[in-house]
């Protein structure tokens, strides 16, 4: 059995889209629809998505910030829907979030230390100042800031600075789980770099459970070990990284791979594109939500849904069809690879 | 043998901060062809946003802003200089014969009137056509930038339009009087990968029916590497480097390029940990603050002190369709060899 | 390890000396902050330095016009100095127009904060109240308040205070109901902070340019309503002056002695303009915050 130390199980968060004011609720938007998946001690998981898909909802829901409409959300084995204010308190301090936004994930009215001092105040309100500012001073260095930082306003720093506070933020608490909601997608390319550097090298060194969030697929294949692909609310398909990018078995999996721009011109690489743009969730299509923009769909996929099914090598598809030949990013595993795993 | 359409050399851009003119754009020259595409790719704070306003000349008036060199528009065996045009003079040219796309179309589009209605105003804004010659004109548009059921579209506000088909709209817009060039600055940056493929193939499918010549501006070398005939790289304000999208991105030169692209995640090394992206030391200099000598120099790990730290450089050609600014670009070629 | 150097500033002063800088070149803005600035300290100091006490019955010198003698301003009905009379009168009203502002301004963003939180029905509700006692016609309320109690300055204060919160209390329920969704409250939550915390400690701070700019502005309406009510005559007492009581006091002798209404007049114009121009100067300069690069 695994030994998740956050999984989900049959996880649905559904908002009622009111009509009227009074009037019963109307249409329902399926951010996330039944979505079971789970991360290991130390392991990095990828989810990747495009807008609409429900990923940035399924980590909130992860992080006990959004009430499941069904299923159950467990860290270490621990459903916390099922726990109130009180008894989630201690389980907030294990899982900690990096934001998108570095210009509004700090206060811009607090100094870097009493935004930084704020998760220590209240999970260990025993700790003094002096021992707060140094702790504080602590996590600035592990992110590679000084500590004269401590004293000035977010105003003052880049927005690669204002990111490395806000995973300080997320550490000094020393949780056991990160969920990072699209860390870089708002910093400057080689700003980018240095940050993702950081994410690995503290993820290394705390040996932190990682849910990576991101739409970019080289940056998750740069940071995960396993990749979860989110469409529409579903997850359609989960495997270790380097094995989803050579060899994808969804349709989905697939156009996304080929539509990713890689800086290198000409290479050859097949280009599917897909048609259309993602149905709304507040009517997703009936059986597979792909198939409306799917070059493989079958009669059968309108009217099955087809849930994720277990193949080799802990890869996971939710596809009715187990007969295609997929083309992926990477030329296919050499002799050697496939021996090794 | 492509026609030119434009000719910028040594443009300059300053703005005015807290009462001092601070240079945000130095010298920067460069060429359009029709049915090219020049990619101007740096990240926040390289110039290359300024660099297309100052074309289109929408800058904030002076004495907030100002502006030296040439911008040369090539039309009808004319050449106008845009810079020195009269705002009502280049008011004709804005739309009609360059036109220009922004990044987040919801900002880009009145959110209180219909679609259709942003179309036809710009055609009726410069042609004098009809209300319903406008209208039929707006649909065929639609239709050309590939969005379904055009005629039920037109009545849309746009909110109700996804993402992609905003930039659409925006992209019809811009296509309506068929200009000689397209400004597009990070159209599809805020796009989903998918629908940024459909919007490239898009520009890409125009471009070589019509010989529009597009300069894009964007931060991303993948779309760089799609999209781009030819590409220039800007920090800090100036043209670092230069040349054909495939010699730049493959075999790039200059320090800084060489940093970047060192530092983007690819595709091909997913799955290999354990392997740190390149990075670049420290970060871009403020416009009001720039080092003496070469900007880049900070932050460059083969900075040499008393060359780096005083001299300018200026951009040299290190094969005919490839130049960069670098002072020691002959030793560190050889170095690498 | 790359470190990222801490050495760089993007602003080169702290947040507010950029808002000074802006106000203080915000031209209106200056004068009126000056002008209050005299005015106050005319207020609090003249009559110590002008010849004549301002209960001083002088029946000789009755009706005298401005700048006859020792009299700067000239003299009002009884012969008492006007200059002395205006003077005194202002300590009350600006004291009344800055104490009703306090008052309101406390009232108010705790109802804003509280329904701009919440949200949900203890929201709307506090806002629909918010709305209620907007419908009514401030005056008439006013007016209505001031025929059952007693007019002293306290009860003055209170009822203008009562009837000026809704404003404040709108604009801050707004602005932390925009704040409220930013990531820096989701990560307050996160780090375990209590709802008081976040409202008070977190969300507070940044609404306080907004406040301030309608306080402001709300010193400018008190002053003015406690003009109003005073010279219809439900307002501060006499013998106790006040800018608005005089007033009433000049009417009957518009014609004769006009300077009786026009000196009080100007100095009640002179209050309410020079704070809607400093609160004017402070919604620029607070605002273009947002323009940092």
């Amino acid at each position: 059995m695994s030994t998740a130390l956050v999984e989900t199980r049959g996880l649905k968060v559904h908002f009622p889209i009111r009509k009227s004011l009074f009037g019963a609720p109307g249409a329902m938007l399926r951010a996330v629809d039944d979505v079971s998946l789970s991360i290991a001690a130390g392991e990095v998981l990828g989810l990747v998505g495009e807008s609409g898909s429900g990923k940035s909802t399924l980590g909130r829901a992860v992080m006990a910030l959004e009430r499941p409409t069904a299923g159950q959300v467990l860290f270490d084995s621990v459903d916390l829907a099922s726990l109130d204010a009180t008894a989630l308190k201690p389980y907030r301090k294990r899982m900690q979030m990096v934001f998108q936004d570095p210009f509004s994930s700090l206060n811009p009215r607090m100094t870097v230390e009493e935004s930084l001092a704020l998760p220590l105040r209240f999970m260990a309100p025993d700790l003094g100042r002096a021992a707060r500012r140094q702790r504080v001073e602590a996590a600035l260095q592990r992110v590679g800031l000084g500590s004269s930082a401590v004293t000035r306003y977010p105003h003052e720093f880049s927005g690669g600075q204002r990111q490395r506070i806000g995973i300080a933020r997320a550490l000094i608490v020393e949780p056991d789980f990160i969920m990072a909601d699209e860390p870089v997608s708002a910093l400057d390319v080689s700003v980018q770099a240095q940050v993702l550097n950081l994410f690995a090298r503290i993820q290394r060194e705390m040996r932190l459970a990682l849910l990576f969030v991101t739409h970019d697929l080289a940056v998750v294949g740069h940071v995960a070990d396993r990749v979860a692909v989110m469409y529409l609310g579903r997850i359609v398909e989960i495997a270790e990284t380097r094995q989803l990018f050579q060899q994808p078995r969804h349709p989905y999996t697939e156009a996304l791979l080929s539509a990713a721009p890689d800086p290198v011109p000409g290479q050859g690489r097949a280009r599917i594109r897909l048609e259309g743009e993602m149905p709304s969730p507040l009517s997703p299509p009936s059986g597979c939500p792909f198939r409306t923009r799917c070059r493989y769909a079958q009669t059968a996929c309108a009217e099955i849904r087809p849930e994720l099914q277990r193949l080799d090598g802990g890869h996971e598809v939710a596809c009715l069809r187990n007969d295609l030949e997929l083309t992926g990013a990477l030329p296919a595993a050499t002799l050697e690879e496939r021996s090794r795993s | 043998m492509s026609a030119r359409r434009l000719t910028v050399r040594d443009l300059s851009v300053a703005f005015r901060t807290e009462g001092q003119l601070v240079p945000v754009v130095h010298e920067v020259s460069f060429t359009l062809d029709a049915g090219e595409t020049l990619a101007v790719v740096g990240e926040s704070g390289s110039g290359k946003s300024v660099t297309s306003l100052a074309v289109m000349r929408l800058l904030p008036p002076p004495p907030r802003s100002a502006l030296s060199g040439e911008i040369l528009y090539h039309h009808d065996g004319q050449d106008l200089d845009l810079s020195r045009l009269s705002e009502t003079r280049m008011r004709r040219i804005r739309g009609d014969r360059i036109a220009m796309i922004f990044q987040e179309p919801l900002t880009s589009l009145n959110p209180v009137l219909r679609v259709g209605q942003q179309i036809t105003e710009s055609i009726r804004c410069h042609r004098p056509v009809s209300a319903e010659e406008a209208r039929r004109r707006a649909i065929e548009l639609l239709d050309r930038v590939g969005i379904t059921e055009p005629e039920a579209r037109l009545d849309a506000y746009p909110h109700e339009l996804s993402g992609g088909m905003r930039q659409r709209v925006m992209i019809a817009i811009a296509l309506a009087l068929e200009p000689d060039i397209l400004i597009a600055d990070e159209p599809t940056t805020a796009l989903d990968v998918t629908v940024q493929a459909q919007i490239l193939d898009l520009l890409r499918d125009i471009q070589e029916q019509s010989g529009m010549a597009i300069l894009f501006i964007t931060h991303n070398f993948g779309v760089v590497a799609e999209i781009a005939d030819r590409t220039m790289v800007m920090y800090a304000g100036r043209v670092v480097e230069a040349g054909g999208a495939e010699a730049v991105l493959t075999r790039p030169m200059m320090p800084y390029t060489v940093g970047l692209m060192g530092s983007v995640p690819r595709i091909e090394w997913a799955g290999r940990h354990g392997e740190a992206l390149g990075t670049i030391e420290g970060f871009v200099p403020d416009p009001a603050q720039m080092p003496a000598g070469c900007a880049f120099h900070p932050r460059c790990r083969h900075v040499r002190a008393g060359l780096c730290d005083q001299t300018v450089p200026v951009l040299e050609e290190a094969s005919p369709a490839h130049s960069l600014r670098c002072l020691r670009w002959r030793e560190l070629l050889e170095a690498r060899r | 390890m790359t470190i990222a150097s801490d050495g760089q500033s993007v602003g080169t002063a702290w947040w507010r000396g950029r808002a000074l800088r802006r106000f203080a070149r915000h031209r209106l803005a200056v004068t009126g902050t000056l002008l209050i600035v005299l005015l106050t300290l005319a207020c609090v100091f003249g009559p110590l330095l002008l010849p004549y006490d301002e209960l001083h019955i002088d029946l000789r010198a009755r009706f005298s016009p401005p700048l006859t003698g020792d009299h700067y301003l000239g003299t009002d009905p009884l012969g008492r100095d006007l200059a002395a009379r205006l003077l005194m009168a202002g300590r009350v009203s600006l004291l009344v127009g800055f104490a009703a502002m306090l008052l309101s301004t406390l009232i108010g963003v705790v109802i804003g904060i509280i329904a701009g939180y919440r949200g949900g029905w203890l929201g709307n509700a506090l806002m629909r109240f918010t709305d209620a006692f907007l419908c009514f016609p401030q005056i008439f309320l006013l007016l209505a308040l001031a025929a059952f109690i007693k007019p002293d300055p306290l009860m003055i204060t209170i009822i203008i205070a009562a009837t000026s919160w809704m404003e404040i209390a709108r604009i801050v329920s707004a602005e932390i109901r925009s704040l409220r969704e930013r990531d820096f409250v989701l990560a307050a939550r996160m780090a375990g902070a209590s709802h008081r915390w976040i409202m008070f400690r977190e969300l507070l701070p940044n609404a306080i340019g907004a406040i301030i700019v309608a306080a402001t502005l709300t010193v400018a309406r008190a002053i003015l309503i406690e003009a109003y009510i005073s010279f219809l005559g439900y307002g501060i007492q006499p013998p106790l002056p006040s800018w608005g009581n005089m007033l009433n006091n000049a009417q009957q002798y518009l014609a004769s002695a006009p300077w009786l209404a026009i000196i009080p007049g100007i100095a009640i114009t002179l209050a309410v303009t020079s704070f809607n121009f400093i609160g004017d100067g402070l919604r620029d300069a607070l605002d273009a915050r947002s323009d940092l690069k």
